[in-house]
Parts: structure tokens; C-alpha cells; sequence
């Protein structure tokens, strides 16, 4: 019994320009307005501390983007942020909130500059590399092992499971600095450290790693699997709604165990990618904690990766143009925890608000 | 030195109530909040702030009670902001939790900085009261019974929280707002209120469980020094299924295993720091492993109500 | 025999009255000018279909809504009632089909919720007068079990206590026997008629047409939100069944809607049966609440089998087994011959079985996603909708439109969010999906549940096709009356069990009454 074709439904999706256009508008604005937002709020701390926020934003900015030495910093100080944020992207559309990234990514990165040394007298520098980055996807996948099974099979909280293992990935990291993989030849606690000419190479004539594109690489291969792959439909599927996942003859089990290995390979990834690329050893008690900060932007991005690059850049700017900041003023660079937070709570509201409009148009 | 002399095991209980206080409280706050349906990730900002509170107002003042005032009312401006915007307005409690956290983090650290970071102040050891003749047991007497005021105080609650959640109308009423909230409703509670009470009342134990930790457990601030302390409390929240008691005997289980490197030194055992640190995690662990699925939690947690939506 | 009334208070005003009360939500008016006297000492039975406004009545008197319009008057003065606790206080109870009890405290906690926090709860004195009150009525009931240890009708039966312990003079029973045993509902029944003997006023919700004319008083018909119609308590004694039945019909959908002649198609389909497709024999399914043993039947090609029996009694355990959602502990399961017991969901579809849910956004779909995506969500990675698992937009857009012409599904564009659509139009998309490609067993689970009368004989119209085409169907519903439209034979289920099955014949009523309720045929 079809139907002719009437009017009643859009046959293709021609939406005039001022519609697409209003929706562009929205989304900039309910994905830009809470950093405005936040930044506001925190020069208001910043007054009330007795600092100016302009000059101290300006400051922040200028250091961070166009001072001669602050454009490479900051892509230099870039590179490490940039992998994890994949972490996130690939895990929590699917339903996984993994905060297990800050433990993976020691722990891929010790290992990393414990095997890096050695191998490196052995074979060329190129396998090494290679080699260096396939060991810090598998010891962060690993790490993920337990929490993923106590999640897929026996339905456990993943927050708590992750944030256990991370605090255990970070004393293990600095047991393992300390005492195994200890370099005997500096009185710093340190790895030995991988030589300059046997990191990833440079870009160009900067100081800026390669590890940088590497990073960049990763998060947009992510982003594409999961939006435009069957895979990552799975995966979708699964964090959306896990009984429609089942209705419809996906294996939840081992696609949740999937997920869970997947974000925390790309966590241990981006530990290698830092040792090989920049840091080049692993120092005791050298723990950035990057991944739970990073988690927040994920989410502003509402899971997109070039929003995603786009809102690392910007938080690594505030970082390193916070630190000189913060040494020219005198004052730690905490301030930028506080300006994530801010961040999170007004990305909160934002999303009730706009909810709330939404419905009062639908009345 | 053996491992089981009289010196290492003294060392290991008295480390055990130290450690375990801080948790005790954590844990009993969190299991409020939870009974009520209210999953509390900001624990450890609560804690924090009653810790950095809890510190300064003592400094400044002289006097530790007003410091564990200041403390608990610190722990509670922080879940007041979890009340207004999870329990009332209905965001996100995973996300807003962490965000908590991460602000008191960022603004303790800060404030640290700005005020202490040169003078790196120190308070004074906490009077003990010692409890007559128990006190004189060996092993456990001085560990347990000739303590501070504030660690009896902190025990005493584990069974004002029995009395509270078996005996009023106060107890029901949680359960209800957790299990079945619509029913709460019905029966003309405002269920809103009742989720607001249970986590201020949660940032009040977590914000004095912090001030432990300042005042009485390192006599001094320092930034970040709950360590984890706060997500320890929530496992132990979510272990103990509704026990109050449990809580107690998972917070001396795991201070012990936070309070081994100091027992171990004095057992003259020489194990790094680390591997130390490791072990209540490890704990944490194991026992989540072996409880598998039936760390139980009450139905409607973690979902805000909206009243009419059935 | 219609219900009969011995009250001896007629002289009083009604207790409750709305007048033009009316209520709107955006897109429709739910209630319009309604008025309605409830008077004590009698069942005053709401009858109306799905839709028909009967629930935001309920929630306007019990406190939950307020009208936009009109008043609401107890014992003649207009009221506001504010609160669910003010219609308590007012004398306005309400025992709604979900249970209202915190399944972990014990009932006497239950009772005693809202006192003063500090306050040790009185858990003697409420309990003995939980008993009193009981037996006052004629039911028993322990004050210190745990309300999620009692069966549904045990609950409703301590909801209605409670009601009375709090001075309900209103007592209103919104669709209290939707999920109640034949035999349960019977109780209910006879404990409706104790309460009006006490000089309550109950106010009966229903959509049963049987009950209505068993249990009420009074009838008030609701059609659409207005007013469409009353039965006084005389006529309603005086009347036989059958003029009852069909006078009250009348009033429900406006034109004699009983049997629309839709068993000569039955007659033409019958012919083309024969093998059995679809051959289950011996099934057993683990569950916690409710196993699964013993089920055999067989459905040939162009027939429907209807499942007739109460929520609850394995249906859904026994959809969600035959799809391979759950796993069949022994037994065998045969499609056209091809044994699918340890197939999986996507290999047993790919055989040509299919699954409409009763579940439609929780399990059916996900409603974050647009509607071509729903449309192919068992088929995520195949070709042509994916080439090597990446996604080819243009065979997944032209798929939608396709689907959406021939189904008629009402959306403004195949990017919509399935959540957005009408329930009906989302059904649509179900039914879309699961009825294309190569069908050949189909299981229908409560396919016109909460639809409009539209919708309803849409669906039914499409099951009725998909038999005609050839598939064997699997028509699993609690609605007897659909049931019964459609089916060539019907199969009864209770307690995880098959208890019967019967030919869809004249005498099908009252066997499937009697196999419900127990009794062997």
C-alpha cells in the first residue's frame, strides 16, 4: 500500500541558506559563548586577587602565540595534549568514560624510554621509532584490561576503576624509574636518556617534534572512524543506548572491551610520542595529567575532533603563556585547573539553558 | 626489626585511625548522598577545601574546633554549588563532580601559594584525650583511645548514621528519594529538599574529613594532599551497600594500607615509597574485582527527578 | 448482568465535580470542557481509549496538574488543589497503575513517609492500624514486608489501604487492572464494590469495555478530551450486556466500530497455509522472574498465530529468546527448515527473521540518531550502505526516502532525530525496517501499544499484509481484542508456559478466558 509522494516529508535535505546558517550561529555560540564565559569569570578572580586581567590575558596570549619563541613553544608544548585528547573522542561516544589516560600515558612513556636507549644500539633509529610508539599503544592497552572487563561483564562503574588504576599507573611509572629503569650516570632520578639525533625528527627548522603531526594525525583518523565508519557506528550505538545495541545483534561485551583498549592504546601512544619526540627520558615523579583536563575539552567539542584540536591549541596556549605568566607575577600556574573548572560548570548550564529554549520553542 | 613487634604493629593501627578518619568520614558522606540518589564525584574538592579551610582558620586562629568548623563549612559551600546545579537545576553530576574537583584543586593550590608558600607554617600536634583504662590496652590503647576529640567525634557519627537511617523519619525518606523518588513525591516530600540535605550534609563530613587531614594528620596544607583520598570514599561508599559499619571497617582497612610506609620504617622494613603508595589502590581494586557486580547501588542514582515524569 | 449498587447516601451532593475543566499541552488539548459529577457510594467508571484524556484528569485531581481552565469543586466549593499532598489532604486519594511503594523499605515505612525527620517513625501504632484498616475491607496484609517482595495486585491492594487510612473520601483506581490476572481483577472488582458500600466515592479508569460494564455504577465516556457520552446508574442496571456493550461503544468511537468485517480476510489467508516456516519445539529460557519450559508451536507460511495472555507471563522472555537477544537453554528453534537455536541476532535475521519490539525507543531504536540511521541499525557494515566499513551517504539517504514514502512516516526530514517523531510515526520506522528486504517469520511484540486509533488500524493493516505476502506472524499482544481481529489460531501463555491454543473461531472468547484463568479446555 505505498503512497504517492506528497509534500509531507523533505525528499532531499535543501535546507535554505538562512536556516543552515542560524544553526552554524547556534552551535558557534553554545560552543565559544562558555569559554567567553569562563575567561570572564576568571579575570574577575584575577581582580580580585589584585591582578589586571587584561594585561595578564594580553600577557598570556602574546607569550603564548607571538612572541619569536612562543609560536614553536607552544606547538612544541602542543604535541602531547594533542594525542590524548584522541583518547577521549574515541571513548566516550561510546559510553566509556575512561579516565584512565593520566596513568597510561606514564606508564607507555616509561617503558618507552626504558626500551628506547637499548634498542637504539641495536637497530635503526626508525624501527626504533616505530617500535617505541606500537609499545606504548600496547602497555597503555594493558592497563586497561581489568576496568574494561569489570565494566563489560560485570557491569562496574568505569570512573572509579580507571581512577584507581591511573593513581596506581602513576606510583608504578615512578617505581619503575627509580628502580629499574634508573640511569646510573646522572644524580637526577631519570631514565637514560634517548639521544637528540634519535628522537622524531624535527619540523623544518623549528624546535617543534613531528610528534606534533603525529598527534594531529591520530585524533582526525579518530574523529573520521567514529563518524563516518560502520565501526565507529558500533561504537556509537553502543554509548547511545546499549539495549537498542543488543536489539540489533551488536556484541556489546567485546565492542565495550574494544573501546576501552582503543582509548587507552591512543593514552600510552601519546606517552611514547612525548618520549620520543620531545622529552626524550622519563623524570621520577614526571606525571603532566594532561588526560583529565583534556576530558572537559572533548566534551566542548561535543566529540568533534577538529573542535577538539581547535580547544587543545587554545588550552595550551593558556598554559604556556600561563606559565610565564605566572613567573613573571609570581603566582603558580593553577589558575588554568580553575579556568577549566569554570569552564565545565558553565559548559553545564550552557547545554540547560539551551535545552530549555529549545523546549519553550517546541511549545 | 621484626614485622611483628609491638613498635611496628602500634604504628600500623595508630596510622590506620590517622589514614583511615579522613576516609571514614569521606565514606559516610558519600553514603549519604548516595542513599539519596546523588552521585557525588566533587568528594574530593569537598575535601580538599575543608582541608585548606580547616588549616588556615586553625592557623590563623588558634584554635583547632573553629578550625574544624571552618572546615566542614568550607567542605559545604562546595556541595552547596553540587546542589544547585545537579540536584536543582539537573546537569550533569559525572562532569559538574569533576569540575568541582578540579577548581578546588586549581584555587587551594593557588591560595596556598599566595599565602603560605613562603613561610610554610606548621601547627602545633593535636591535644589527645585519652580514654581511661582503655587507653592502656597495648597495641590498640594508644592508637585508638587516646586520640583527639574529633577522631572520637568522627566514630560516633558512624552510629549516629545507623540510628538516622533506621530510626527517623529522616532515614526513610533517603531511601525513598534514592529507590523511588516519584513515591517520595507522592507521599508530599519535596524530594529537591531532601537530595539538597543529604549532599550539603556530605560536604559538611567530607570538608571535616579534610581538616582531619590538615590539622590532625600532617599539621600542615599542602597542595593536592587529599590524593585520592575523596574517590577512595566513594568506592568505600559504594562497597559498604547502605552499612554505615562497613564504611568504618573499610576506612581502617584502607588507612592501614596508607599508613604502611610509616610502620614499615619503624619495622625497619625498607620498601620504596611507591611501591607503598600503590598498595590501597591495589586494594581498592581487588576488592571491586571480587565484589564484581554486587557493589549494589539504589535505583535511581546518578538521575535527577523531575516531578510528573513517570 | 451489569453492576449493581446497594448505597444507602444518594442524598448527599457529589463529592468531587469538574466543571469545564480544561487542560492543554503543546499540539493538543487533553482535556476540553470536561464535566463530570462523582458522587458517593458508587463506581463511577471513566471509559475512553488511549488518548483520550482520562490520565490528565487523574492528575489533575490527585495534584499533579493543574487545569487551565474551569474548576474543580469539592463538596461544592472550588478548589485549588496545589499539591499531591493537598489532594491528599482535600480527601482525594489515587492508586495508580505503577506502583507507588519504595520497593526497599517495608510497608509500614512506606505509610509513615513524610513525618518530621528527627521523629522515630511509629511503626506499632501505623502497623495496627494498617491491619484494622485491612480487614476492615476484607484483605490481609503484613505491615512489615518489603513493598518490592509483594505481587502487583498485593500492591495495589495496600496503595488502596493506605488511601483509606489518610481519610480518602475520593478513591480513583487509574487503570488499576491493566496488569492484573483475570482472577485478580475479579478481587479488585469486589473490593470496589465493599468500598462504595462504605459511602466511598471510586472513580474506576479503564479502557476495558467488559470491566466497565462488570464493576461500574456510573459510566462517563471521554472521546478525544470532551465529553462524549454517560450511562446513569439505572440504565446501566436495567440494560443487557450486549445493548450496554454496544450503546457505550457508540460512544467511544462514534459509529458501530465492533467487527468491522475483517474476517473475510482471515477466510482467504487460511487457504494459503501449509508448512510451517517458523517451528519452535520445546523451548526452554532461563530467567530470573519468570522461565520459560515446554513451548512448542508451529506458524506456516500466510498464517498469524496470535499469543494471547497478562503481561508478564514470558512474552517478552520468549521474543527476546526466539530473536537469539537470549540465550535458549535447550530445545530447538527451526526457520524454514535451518536450525537458528545458537544463531546470533544478526545471522538469525539474515535467515529472514524479524522483531518488531513493543520497545520502541528503549530497545528499537536510538533516539539520538536520524532516521536513516535507524533504519539501517541491523544492518550497520553492510553493502551497499558501507563499502569496506566506510559509509556511503547517498545509498543510506536514498534507503530512508525510500522507506519512509512507501510507510508514510510523517518527518520533517531523514536527519530528524527518531526521538522526535510521534510514537505512531516511530512505529512506523520499525515496522519499515523490519518488514523490508527478505522477511519471512515476523514477530509482532504489542505492536499498536499507545497509538491512536489511526495508527492502530495502520499497523494492523500491515500485519495483516505481511501475512498475506506469505510470512508466517507471530502476533504477541495483551490485547485481546486485536488478538482476535487478526489471528488465524491463538496460542495462550501463562507462567512461561503454553497452556493452550485455540482456533480462532466463535466459541475463541471464552476458551482463551477460561485457559487464562486456569482451566484446562
Amino acid at each position: 500500500m505505498s503512497a504517492a509522494q506528497t509534500t509531507r516529508t523533505a525528499d532531499k535535505p535543501t535546507e535554505a541558506p538562512p536556516e543552515h546558517r542560524r544553526e552554524w550561529a547556534h552551535m558557534a555560540l553554545i560552543t565559544i559563548g562558555p569559554v567567553v564565559v569562563a575567561l570572564v569569570i576568571g579575570g574577575l578572580g584575577l581582580i580580585a586577587m589584585g591582578g589586571n586581567p587584561l594585561t595578564s590575558y594580553s600577557y598570556v596570549a602574546g607569550r603564548g602565540l607571538v612572541s619569536p619563541s612562543g609560536l614553536p613553544a607552544t606547538l612544541t608544548r602542543v604535541g602531547p595534549p594533542v594525542p590524548i585528547a584522541a583518547s577521549p573522542i574515541g571513548a566516550l561516544p561510546a559510553g566509556v568514560s575512561d579516565l584512565g589516560g593520566d596513568g597510561a600515558v606514564p606508564l607507555g612513556a616509561v617503558l618507552v624510554a626504558a626500551a628506547g636507549p637499548a634498542l637504539v644500539e641495536i637497530f635503526p633509529v626508525w624501527i626504533v621509532l616505530i617500535v617505541g610508539l606500537l609499545i606504548g599503544a600496547v602497555v597503555g592497552m594493558l592497563w586497561s584490561v581489568v576496568p574494561a572487563l569489570l565494566r563489560a561483564y560485570q557491569g562496574v562503574n568505569e570512573i572509579i576503576t580507571t581512577l584507581m588504576m591511573t593513581f596506581l599507573g602513576v606510583s608504578l611509572a615512578n617505581v619503575l624509574v627509580k628502580l629499574a629503569f634508573l640511569d646510573p650516570t646522572t644524580t637526577v632520578p631519570q631514565t637514560r636518556t634517548l639521544p637528540v639525533e634519535d628522537r622524531l625528527p624535527r619540523l623544518f627548522d623549528t624546535t617543534v617534534s613531528s610528534g606534533l603531526l603525529i598527534g594531529l594525525a591520530v585524533i582526525i583518523v579518530v574523529h573520521l572512524v567514529m563518524t563516518r565508519t560502520a565501526f565507529g557506528l558500533k561504537l556509537r550505538v553502543v554509548g547511545a543506548n546499549s539495549k537498542a545495541a543488543i536489539h540489533a545483534g551488536l556484541p556489546v561485551p567485546l565492542l565495550t572491551v574494544m573501546v576501552f583498549g582503543i582509548s587507552a592504546a591512543l593514552a600510552g601512544l601519546a606517552g611514547a610520542v612525548d618520549i620520543l619526540g620531545t622529552q626524550g627520558n622519563v623524570r621520577a615523579d614526571w606525571n603532566p595529567a594532561y588526560s583529565l583536563t583534556v576530558v572537559p575539552l572533548v566534551f566542548l567539542a561535543r566529540f568533534n575532533g577538529f573542535g577538539t584540536i581547535a580547544f587543545v591549541f587554545l588550552f595550551s596556549v593558556l598554559l604556556i603563556g600561563g606559565e610565564s605568566a605566572a613567573r613573571k607575577l609570581g603566582v603558580p600556574n593553577y589558575f588554568s585547573l580553575v579556568i577549566v573548572a569554570i569552564l565545565l560548570v558553565v559548559l553545564g548550564l550552557t547545554e540547560y539553558l539551551d535545552q530549555r529554549r529549545q523546549q519553550k520553542v517546541r511549545n | 626489626m621484626g614485622l611483628f613487634t609491638e613498635a611496628f604493629l602500634t604504628s600500623l593501627v595508630l596510622g590506620a585511625v590517622v589514614a583511615g578518619i579522613p576516609l571514614l568520614l569521606a565514606g559516610l558522606g558519600e553514603q549519604l548522598s548516595e542513599k539519596a540518589g546523588v552521585l557525588n564525584i566533587g568528594l574530593e574538592g569537598m575535601m580538599l577545601i575543608g582541608a585548606y579551610m580547616g588549616f588556615l582558620i586553625a592557623y590563623v586562629s588558634g584554635s583547632t574546633t573553629l578550625g574544624f568548623v571552618f572546615g566542614a563549612l568550607g567542605g559545604m559551600a562546595v556541595a552547596a554549588i553540587m546542589a544547585l546545579l545537579c540536584v536543582r537545576l539537573g546537569l550533569n553530576q559525572i562532569v559538574i563532580g569533576i569540575a568541582l574537583t578540579l577548581g578546588a584543586e586549581g584555587i587551594t593550590a593557588l591560595l596556598h601559594n599566595i599565602q603560605f608558600s613562603r613561610t610554610y607554617p606548621r601547627l602545633d600536634a593535636m591535644d589527645t584525650l585519652p580514654i581511661p583504662f582503655l587507653s592502656g590496652i597495648p597495641v590498640i590503647g594508644p592508637a585508638v583511645f587516646d586520640r583527639p576529640v574529633i577522631v572520637y567525634i568522627a566514630i560516633l557519627l558512624v552510629f549516629v548514621m545507623i540510628y538516622l537511617f533506621r530510626a527517623t523519619h529522616l532515614g526513610s525518606a533517603l531511601q525513598a528519594a534514592g529507590d523511588k523518588p516519584a513515591a517520595l513525591d507522592a507521599a508530599g516530600v519535596d524530594v529537591i529538599r531532601t537530595r539538597t540535605v543529604a549532599v550539603l550534609c556530605t560536604g559538611l563530613f567530607a570538608g571535616l574529613g579534610g581538616a582531619f587531614m590538615s590539622i590532625v594528620g600532617a599539621g600542615v596544607f599542602v597542595p593536592f594532599m587529599t590524593h585520592g583520598n575523596g574517590f577512595i570514599g566513594i568506592v568505600l561508599a559504594m562497597l559498604a551497600r547502605g552499612k554505615p559499619l562497613w564504611v568504618l571497617g573499610g576506612a581502617l582497612l584502607f588507612g592501614a594500607c596508607l599508613s604502611m610506609t610509616t610502620a614499615l620504617q619503624v619495622a625497619g622494613v625498607d620498601i620504596p615509597t611507591d611501591v607503598i603508595q600503590m598498595l590501597p589502590f591495589a586494594m581498592v581494586m581487588l576488592v571491586v574485582i571480587l565484589a564484581g557486580r554486587r557493589a549494589s547501588l539504589p535505583l535511581a542514582l546518578g538521575s535527577s527527578y523531575v516531578r510528573g515524569a513517570r | 448482568m451489569v453492576g449493581s449498587s446497594a448505597s444507602p447516601v444518594a442524598a448527599q451532593g457529589p463529592v468531587v465535580s469538574l466543571r469545564q475543566v480544561t487542560k492543554r499541552f503543546p499540539g493538543v488539548v487533553a482535556n476540553d470542557h470536561v464535566t463530570i459529577d462523582l458522587w458517593p457510594g458508587e463506581v463511577h467508571v471513566l471509559l475512553g481509549e488511549n488518548g483520550a484524556g482520562k490520565s490528565t484528569l487523574v492528575g489533575m485531581l490527585s495534584g499533579l496538574q493543574k487545569p487551565d481552565e474551569g474548576e474543580i469543586l469539592i463538596d461544592g466549593s472550588a478548589i485549588d488543589i496545589a499539591s499531591p499532598r493537598q489532594a491528599l489532604d482535600l480527601g482525594i486519594g489515587t492508586v495508580f497503575q505503577h506502583s507507588m511503594l519504595v520497593p526497599s523499605l517495608t510497608l509500614v515505612d512506606n505509610f509513615t513517609l513524610g513525618g518530621p525527620w528527627w521523629r522515630r517513625p511509629d511503626r506499632e501504632g501505623v502497623a495496627a492500624r494498617m491491619r484494622e484498616q485491612a480487614s476492615s475491607i476484607g484483605i490481609r496484609i503484613d505491615p512489615y514486608a518489603l513493598a518490592g517482595s509483594l505481587s502487583l495486585g498485593e500492591q495495589q491492594q495496600v496503595e488502596i489501604v493506605r488511601a483509606l487510612m489518610r481519610g480518602s473520601r475520593c478513591l480513583i483506581l487509574d487503570e488499576a487492572t491493566a496488569m492484573l490476572t483475570p482472577r485478580d481483577a475479579e478481587q479488585l472488582g469486589e473490593l470496589m464494590r465493599r468500598l462504595v458500600a462504605r459511602g466511598l466515592a471510586v472513580v474506576f479508569i479503564t479502557h476495558k469495555l467488559n470491566e466497565a460494564l462488570a464493576y461500574g455504577d456510573r459510566i462517563s465516556v471521554l472521546r478525544l478530551g470532551k465529553n462524549a457520552g454517560a450511562m446513569e446508574p439505572q440504565v446501566l442496571k436495567s440494560a443487557d450486556t450486549s445493548a450496554a456493550m454496544a450503546e457505550v461503544v457508540r460512544m467511544m468511537f462514534g459509529t458501530n466500530a465492533s467487527g468491522e468485517a475483517e474476517a473475510g480476510g482471515r477466510e482467504a489467508r487460511r487457504a494459503a497455509g501449509g508448512k510451517p516456516v517458523l517451528a519452535v519445539d520445546d523451548l526452554t529460557v532461563d530467567d530470573g522472574s519468570v522461565p520459560l519450559s515446554g513451548i512448542s508451536f508451529t506458524v506456516a507460511a500466510g498464517e498469524i498465530l496470535g499469543l494471547a495472555g497478562i503481561d508478564g507471563n514470558g512474552q517478552k522472555q520468549l521474543a527476546e529468546a526466539l530473536a537469539g537477544q537470549r540465550p535458549i537453554r535447550s530445545g530447538s528453534l527451526k526457520l524454514k527448515g535451518v536450525s537458528l537455536e545458537k544463531a546470533g541476532v544478526g545471522e538469525r535475521r539474515n535467515h529472514g527473521l524479524r522483531y518488531v519490539t513493543d520497545d520502541r525507543l528503549g530497545e528499537g531504536t536510538v533516539g539520538t540518531f536520524p532516521v536513516s540511521t535507524n533504519l539501517l541499525l541491523k544492518q550497520i557494515g553492510d553493502r551497499p550502505f558501507w563499502k569496506s566499513g566506510v559509509e556511503q551517504p547517498a545509498a543510506i539517504a536514498d534507503n530512508a526516502r525510500r522507506y519512509i514514502g512507501e510507510f508514510d512516516v510523517r518527518t520533517p526530514s531523514i536527519e530528524t532525530p527518531v526521538a522526535k517523531l510521534s510514537g505512531g510515526n516511530i512505529q512506523k520506522v520499525l515496522l519499515a525496517r523490519e518488514l523490508s528486504g527478505a522477511a519471512e517469520a515476523v514477530i509482532f511484540a504489542k505492536p499498536t501499544y499507545g497509538l491512536d486509533v489511526q495508527n492502530i488500524r495502520s499497523s494492523r493493516r500491515r500485519i495483516r499484509e505481511a501475512a498475506e505476502a506469505g510470512r508466517a506472524v507471530l502476533l504477541i499482544s495483551t490485547d485481546l481484542e486485536e488478538i482476535l481481529e487478526l489471528a488465524d489460531r491463538i496460542a495462550v501463555m501463562s507462567q512461561g508456559r503454553i497452556v493452550g491454543t485455540v482456533d480462532n473461531d466463535a466459541d475463541a472468547r471464552r476458551k482463551i478466558g477460561e485457559l487464562m484463568s486456569g482451566m484446562t479446555v
